[in-house]
């Protein structure tokens, strides 16, 4: 479990980047925390695998004090994967960099084969092995940043914008990717400003703003709120934006995914009985 | 009907990378009149970025490989112009404004352009001062790039690219890093340019529902090859199965609505818009 007890940071320049945090992430959990450029959702970030220590309050991952043990140590249990790719792709080929932490961790050669095989496999990076990351677009490098962290096998999982560049079908392929991760039992915190993901996704939401934890919830009790959302200066989901017009015809308003407003509608709509509605 | 000036004209372009076991555009014929704002979409690896590239010239001016077709960009043929020419045409906005700003202060960094066309002093200061104003920025030019948010960084980058007077600009998935209201102010920015200069504006994006509101065409890509081309409403009404089957995100409410007429609940156009979705499926319920 990693648990931020009132964490507080403030950077050098004296600006107040969090304040009095306090938040618990174990395995099987998938959460996400959204809010405005600026809110805090980095500096957090980087405070679940000890690259940043508290100014007050403390962070502990499986109990232990991230003021006091490595980052290198922590980076065994806990994989950050940073927004821009950029900062952390470095290796002549794609297979060399997802190789890299795995040999730095000390696995046998076979090992470290097995696992970059099977992650590139798995985030559909296998005929780019050879090639050089730079090469590759912008939503490719992102993938191969994340192959890199996944191939540990990290129990907690961070990862920061994993939507950005990416179309729908590798969303969608993320989505899964995510949903096995979970299910497995380790822990996947993202950090997005993707309202549309989280809506689909359904994971526990934390809204950040101004450095503060300002709401949370499963994705639809929170989406769905004006005032929430409108805190962490998100814009609501187009379905939750619908069923909020809706609401006066007796639907729910608590609808931010296709499916569910799909299953509401045809029963709704079966149950009228009128003539088809005709968009003009 | 006068017809606008035609800014960009390809006929049957192709360029395949050196090295590339296949080309990454071909046979792409497109004409896009002065004022027009596009949203070129498609999904990852489709060319939108190598078709971007024609357009400033960096392809083929710096990236090796084979040429085919003609592109005429504001009446100059790309394969004989230098880049330097082209670059004054096209503006280009990159993804990450970070990667594009550099200069100790913002009002440096817009000056950056004019400064190296070797303007007089005058000139610099009326391109950066019109710049400035048009975008919003004057209240940040003594700042520092880092010290701004998201949002200000890439209206920074977008003052940069207009200080050059561009005919074009392209915007390559300029809202990436930023959270919704801040891609809204940047995507409204890019249809003031359009609206108060004539500029044409050409969005790479993956979320048609930022776009929507602004992008009156739109071009969509797969495999290097141009597949639909229209307006927005007409391409997400007759083209809704292709487009999802792309992988490109169309708006919820549109894939709300072409599953629900496909099950024979609703009838009529995909919407594009909230609004017009809820007012179809709240005049049917108040039957």
């Amino acid at each position: 479990m990693i648990t931020l007890e009132h964490v507080s940071f403030r950077y050098a320049s004296g600006y107040l980047a969090l304040q009095e945090i306090d938040l618990n992430i174990q395995g099987g959990d998938f959460v996400a925390i959204m809010g405005e450029n600026g809110a805090g959702k980095t500096t957090l970030a980087k405070h679940l695998n000890g690259l940043l220590k508290p100014s007050q309050g403390r962070v502990l991952v499986d109990g232990e004090d991230t003021r006091k043990v490595s980052v290198a140590h922590l980076a065994r249990k806990v994989g950050l994967v940073f927004q821009n790719p950029d900062h952390l792709l470095f290796s002549e080929t794609v297979k060399d960099e997802v190789a890299f932490g795995l040999k730095n961790f000390g696995f046998s050669p076979e090992v470290v084969e097995k696992q970059v095989g099977r992650t590139l496999e798995a985030l559909g990076l296998a005929e780019y092995a050879d090639t050089s990351p730079f090469l590759l677009s912008g939503g490719e490098r992102k993938r191969v940043a994340l192959a890199s962290i996944l191939a540990s096998e990290p129990d907690y999982l961070i990862l920061d914008e994993p939507t950005i560049g990416q179309d729908y079908q590798q969303k969608e392929r993320l989505r899964n990717f995510i949903l096995q991760l979970y299910s497995q039992g380790k822990a996947v915190v993202m950090i997005t400003h993707d309202v549309e993901f989280v809506a689909e996704s359904n994971p526990k939401v934390i809204l950040l703003s101004k450095g503060q934890i300002v709401g949370q919830g499963s994705a639809d009790s929170v989406l769905s709120r004006d005032e929430m959302v409108n805190r962490a200066s998100l814009v609501k989901p187009q379905m939750s934006r619908l069923f909020g017009e809706l609401a006066k015809h007796g639907l729910p308003r608590d609808v931010v995914d296709v499916h569910r407003a799909r299953i509401l509608l045809e029963d709704k709509l079966g149950e009228v009985k009128a003539p088809v509605a005709q968009n003009p | 009907m006068s017809r606008a000036r035609e800014i960009i004209v390809a006929k049957d372009l192709g360029f395949n990378y050196a090295g590339a076991k296949k080309p990454a555009i071909q046979g792409v014929n497109l004409s896009i009149s002065e004022d027009e704002f596009i949203l070129l979409t498609g999904p990852s690896g489709c060319g939108k970025t190598s078709l971007c590239r024609c357009l400033n010239g960096l392809i083929p001016n710096f990236y090796q490989g084979e040429w085919t077709g003609e592109l005429m960009v504001d009446g100059l043929d790309v394969t004989t112009q230098p880049t330097s020419e082209l670059s004054r045409r096209v503006g280009y906005v990159f993804q990450n404004p970070e990667n594009q700003l550099f200069a100790l202060t913002v009002e440096k960094d817009i000056a950056f352009g004019p400064e190296n066309l070797g303007f007089s002093r005058d000139e610099i200061r009326e391109r950066v001062d019109v710049a400035m104003k048009i975008t919003g920025t004057s209240a940040l030019k003594e700042l520092a790039p880092y010290e701004l948010s998201g949002g200000q960084q890439q209206r920074v980058a977008l003052a940069g690219v207009l200080a050059m007077k561009p005919s074009v600009i392209v915007l390559d998935e300029p809202t990436s890093f930023l959270d919704p209201h801040t891609a809204e102010e940047v995507m409204r920015a890019a249809d003031d340019l359009r609206r108060e200069l004539g500029l044409t504006i050409v969005v790479v994006e993956h979320r048609l529902d930022l776009v929507a509101r602004y992008a009156e065409r739109i071009v969509v890509m797969d495999g290097g090859k141009i597949v639909a081309d229209g307006s927005l409403e007409q391409v997400l009404d007759e083209q809704f199965d292709m487009l999802e089957g792309l992988g490109v995100g169309v708006p919820r409410v549109s894939l709300l609505w072409s599953m629900l007429r496909r099950d024979g609940i609703v009838s009529g156009k995909v919407p594009t818009h909230v609004e017009d979705a809820a007012s179809a499926l709240s005049g049917m319920m108040s039957h």
